[in-house]
């Protein structure tokens, strides 16, 4: 098992590497010359001359390279070109804002989400299956920015129940905190869970077809210890596999979500970061969620050894 | 024997082989792909005609009907700078189509190449293709595409380039697992055998084998584009003011929430049911073209 998840991490290397070349290929593609923003107004020569030498713009290619890549490895990834601040600090600042709504979000869709995928799988071809299946569809369809507009446009305008922006952090008010989570989490949560709902439920149907469910039922258990002692764990299994498309998903819908609920999170930073002309952070940004999001994968992959007993044997 | 056959005599006269009925009768057959294709050809329409309705000018500013609530003479109202959303409605709509359709190109024209190469070639070739395919897919899509975007500058043209550059992934990755498993079938083989090239069997042979997937992907990667590009616009990457695109509609009507809440519903609906018509189209043509992948 150790030499699989060993693999796992070896497969992983190259794909890091080329994200970084990726990553720094796009600065040097990036319009206009980024230190004449960072040079000011008088466009100093001896400043932009002792910018390039800092960023080792005159070295050939090669050497840049590899140079900002023993930086990256060391945990500096760079700068802001309009404050100077570390990016790690930055994203390590509106980390925890993101968290806590990924989070919510996650709870939301394994809450709806899974039950329902139970739910229409045992009643197959039924008017219960039907609706949830439509459901799912339109949740998948229904653009979540626009789920939001509409869900400040009734809770908060019209109804005034809940506060239509914001942040609170849920260990300093909590209370607060989940009047300003409740909608941006149901909104980014329930794309989610219409994606998790259609995969239990074929999951689900798959393995209530399988000779063990059949044995179980033969022996005369009754349905629901059928299905979730015996059913229910082994359909979840695939389920961890999603976890790499879903964090995924859950990061753009993020984006989105914070937008329209004024959450000063990751996704805000980027989006005000590409309008600032900010590379510096659009750059850190890309290059920690591609990281954030291999890690994720790999532990995806052992998660998912760790579980199934005839991977953990080999 | 006699038993046998009785039971041949006078069971049903069943052929045992029926033809096969046509793609299209079957899509005609199935529900989704009917009433996806009925919502996506209405769409197509609502793009088509808007220039030849008698539709007020979508770009004209009227400053004594600004902000005015839905009406007989402004179905759905009109904006901030007075203009009537029914006309940008139309207009948007050839925005968003436009977004699909040229960022599902650009998608196949790279995707599709490269994922022939890579199956069909295997060995250091699919292994540089595959490495590169999984950086790509190391990132989430949104943030890939508003990466494309930065670098390229704000406009609809950028927003469609950074979608299809971003679903290229998805198209290598589907194209070389086909040709994988069709390049072991007899008929390549005997390709081979007559003495046919690669770029031959390739394109004459694996190529039409493969092509319903393909469509499959294409028409549910469609309704993701357009989600994107409003998602794009509606963040300020995609189309450009005053230009109308669906997205960008919402991104000013958020600012109008309190004042003109009509604003903000008629394009997301528009959006809604576009993506559930591509949805719903792509689930449907999967059914008929390609059974064995539901």
């Amino acid at each position: 098992m150790l030499a699989l998840i060993g693999r796992r991490i070896l497969i992983a290397l190259p794909t890091l590497f080329l994200v970084s070349l990726f990553v720094f290929a796009l600065q040097r593609a990036l319009p206009g010359d980024p230190f004449l923003v960072i040079a000011g107004e008088e466009r100093d020569p001896e400043v932009i001359a002792r910018l390039r030498a800092l960023y080792r713009l005159d070295d050939p290619i090669v050497v840049q390279f590899f140079a900002w890549l023993g930086q990256v490895v060391q945990g500096d990834f760079g700068r802001s070109l309009r404050t100077g601040e570390p990016v790690l600090g930055l994203i390590l600042q509106k980390l925890p804002v993101t968290l806590q709504l990924a989070i919510a979000s996650i709870i939301v869709a394994i809450g709806i989400g899974i039950p329902a995928g139970i739910l229409a799988a045992r009643r197959k071809d039924t008017v219960v299956d039907y609706s949830t299946s439509a459901l799912a569809l339109s949740g998948l369809s229904i653009p979540n920015f626009w789920l939001g507009i509409m869900l400040i446009l009734v809770v908060s305008v019209e109804l005034k129940w809940l506060p239509a922006s914001g942040y609170e952090p849920f260990f300093s008010d909590p209370i607060g905190a989940i009047e300003r989570l409740i909608m941006p989490a149901f909104v980014l949560g329930s794309g989610l869970a219409a994606f998790l709902m259609r995969h239990t439920r074929s999951a689900m149907l798959e393995v209530l077809r399988s000779d063990y469910v059949r044995t179980a039922r033969a022996k005369g258990l009754d349905e629901d210890a059928v299905v979730n002692r015996h059913a229910l764990r082994n359909a979840l299994v695939p389920i961890i596999t999603l976890t790499t498309i879903l964090f995924g998903e859950l990061l753009g819908g993020a984006i989105l979500t914070e937008q329209v609920f004024t959450i000063p999170g990751f996704g805000k930073l980027i989006v005000d970061a590409v309008f600032n002309r900010d590379y510096g952070v659009v750059q850190g940004v890309v290059l920690c969620t591609a990281i954030g999001f291999i890690v994720m994968n790999l532990l995806a992959d052992v998660l998912y050894i760790l579980v199934n007993p005839r991977l953990r044997q080999q | 024997m006699a038993v046998t056959e009785t039971v041949a005599l006078t069971g049903p006269a069943e052929p045992i082989l029926r033809p096969r009925p046509s793609v299209l009768a079957r899509l005609f057959r199935n529900r989704s792909a009917l009433i996806g294709g009925a919502v996506v050809l209405a769409f197509v329409l609502m793009a088509v005609l808007a220039p030849l309705l008698p539709l007020a000018d979508p770009l004209k500013s009227n400053f004594l009907a600004i902000r005015k609530p839905p009406s007989e003479l402004y179905w759905f109202g009109t904006d901030e700078l007075g203009r009537d959303l029914v006309s940008r409605l139309f207009f948007g709509a050839q925005a968003s189509l436009l977004a699909g359709i040229i960022s599902v190109l650009i998608a196949l024209a790279i995707g599709v190449p490269f994922g022939l190469l890579a199956g069909w070639y295997g060995g250091w070739v699919d292994a540089a293709i595959s490495r590169v395919t999984e950086a790509m897919l190391a990132c989430p899509f949104l943030i890939l595409a508003i990466a494309f975007a930065a670098v390229l500058g704000p406009s609809l043209t950028n927003a469609m380039i950074a979608i299809g550059l971003s679903a290229v992934p998805i198209f290598v990755r589907l194209v070389r697992a086909q040709v994988m498993s069709v390049k072991a079938e007899d008929f390549v083989e005997g390709a081979r055998a007559v003495g046919a090239r690669d770029l031959r069997i390739v394109v004459r042979h694996i190529l039409p084998n493969i092509l319903s997937p393909i469509v499959v992907q294409s028409t549910l990667f469609m309704a993701q584009a357009i989600i994107l590009e409003a998602a794009l616009s509606f963040l300020g990457l995609g189309q450009q003011p005053p230009a109308p695109s669906w997205g960008q509609m919402l991104n000013v009507a958020k600012n109008f929430m309190e004042q003109a809440p009509w604003m903000s519903v008629a394009p997301g609906i528009c959006i809604f049911l576009a993506v559930l018509g591509f949805n719903l189209l792509g689930d449907g043509l999967r059914d008929v073209l390609d059974p064995k992948e539901n």
